[in-house]
């Protein structure tokens, strides 16, 4: 088994990721946070988490080099995206007053509005924060034997808006129907925390350490 | 599904140990903050809350050894909070495997710490705890109090939530110290007027007695997560009763794991 390097750009605790992959990791497989372009080149597996504002996040992918090395690893290993790690797959964030992005997939990652309200006229709280459910838009590889109840812990003030309908593999409720999942070829990516998301957030990341797509 | 009105149980950490004992059947050692951490993660808890009662400095470091712990083993959002006075506090414990620090008494002497905080860490990371005592009837007022409900503040408690919100704190933890320890219910009035005042998430806590109290902080309160401490420790109930009784009135919540329910049946 080879490595699965965890991408550390200096955006938030990568700690829980790195126990979490490491409690479902196939043994021999070495799980490794690293903020160096060589990794991310060498390894098997690329898992993108993060948090924070979408400004510095880019600004911190670029202060370490690793546009490049992380556009090569999403287009051809086994990817997975997390949360900003998602967002900043798109063109452009509306976060920040307006942001550039990766731009791997075409679309914008807008704000909730304010003014969302719950079936019974409440407003909802932003951020979307909590445990919600994903709606499958598709079948995909990474769902082998979580319910389609599940729920996934989420928190975020915004959501990605893919322009391209066919990367969108799963879309969840609040307020408005966002896409919370975004899956092409090698790539899968979540807007939820999979290591905050107990049992069946851990299947999903078995499914990933275990995927051949 | 909507999103889910969480379910949080509450320990007592006091140099590293549960402390007001938890009673689960067969477990082994009752005072173990990372086997009661993952038997509740096991039993549906939708996220953990540790609340450091350590009264000296010396034994705080126990506390991030245990946070430590139960991060690298419990895989749902993790709040600890007691005694965080710095930004360099709440890093420590970020760093340890906190999800969310709380941040209590040191908001009230020094408010911008909460401001330096979520700028350093994001406010998704900040929690304030409020702690409430009722002073006026007509209309209803409620006072911020610290150090256990001892020593009043002056400050009102809904506008000390709103300032908390402006300052950047990503949630709010509100405690009635009238109801705390009582089992009457929830301070219903208190909850809805802080949470409907603020855009973030507030869960509600203190005086959780019955199911229905936990259904009445939802659906009376407004709260969004419901805090509970003795209930659950003492399995005079369930997580999984919790959530079948708030599904039953119609409350969104996260499944429990078959299993339990399965295993609630033998």
């Amino acid at each position: 088994m080879g490595t699965i390097a965890v991408v550390d750009y200096g955006m938030g605790n990568l700690r829980s990721v790195a126990k979490a992959l490491e409690h479902v990791a196939p043994k021999g497989a070495r799980v490794r946070i690293t903020d160096r372009a060589d990794d991310i080149t060498g390894a098997e597996r690329v898992v993108f988490p993060g948090q924070g504002a979408a400004r510095d996040c880019m600004r911190a992918i670029d202060a370490h080099g690793l546009r490049e090395p992380l556009l090569e690893a999403a287009r051809t290993r086994p990817f997975f995206g997390m949360c900003m790690g998602l967002q900043v797959l798109l063109a452009h964030s509306e976060e920040n007053g307006g942001t550039d992005c990766l731009g791997l997939f075409q679309g914008t990652v807008r704000a909730f509005p304010r003014d969302l309200h719950d079936g019974h006229g409440r407003r909802l709280k932003i951020p979307h924060m909590g445990w919600n459910s994903v709606h499958r838009t598709r079948a995909h590889p990474l769902w082998n034997g979580i319910a389609e109840t599940a729920c996934f812990y989420f928190v975020h003030g915004y959501h990605a808006a893919p322009e391209e309908p066919d990367v969108v593999a799963g879309t969840t409720d609040y307020g408005r129907r966002f896409c919370s999942v975004l899956a092409d070829a090698n790539l899968f990516a979540c807007q939820f925390h999979p290591e905050k998301s107990s049992r069946d957030g851990l299947r999903l990341l078995k499914n990933f350490v275990e995927w051949s797509p | 599904m909507a999103l889910a009105k969480r379910i949080i149980p509450c320990m007592d950490i006091d140099a590293g140990r549960v402390v007001k004992g938890v009673k689960f059947e067969s477990i082994r050692d009752a005072g173990d903050p990372v086997e009661i951490a993952r038997r509740y993660d096991a039993a549906g808890a939708d996220e953990l809350c540790f609340l450091d009662i350590t009264a000296s400095s010396d034994e705080r470091a126990a506390l991030v050894h245990v946070v430590e712990q139960v991060a690298a083993e419990v895989f749902i959002p993790l709040t600890v909070g007691g005694g965080i006075r710095s930004v360099d506090d709440v890093r420590t414990m970020l760093n340890a495997g906190a999800d969310k620090v709380s941040i209590n008494t040191a908001a009230v002497h020094e408010p911008e710490l909460v401001r330096r905080a979520a700028e350093w860490v994001g406010s998704q990371c900040i929690v304030v705890a409020i702690d409430a005592k009722q002073v006026g009837e007509d209309p209803a007022r409620w006072e911020v109090f610290t150090h256990g409900g001892r020593r009043a503040t002056g400050l009102d408690a809904v506008e000390w939530a709103r300032r908390m919100v402006a300052l950047g704190a990503g949630e709010l933890l509100l405690t009635s110290m009238d109801r705390d320890g009582t089992k009457a219910g929830f301070d219903n009035p208190l909850t809805r007027a802080v949470s409907d005042a603020v855009s973030v998430p507030v869960i509600a806590s203190g005086g959780v007695g019955t199911l229905q109290h936990l259904c009445d902080g939802v659906t009376e309160g407004h709260a969004d997560a419901v805090l509970a401490a003795s209930i659950f420790h003492f399995a005079e109930y369930t997580i999984a009763e919790a959530k079948a009784e708030m599904a039953r009135q119609r409350i969104p919540v996260r499944p429990v794991p078959d299993a339990v329910i399965e295993s609630a049946h033998d």
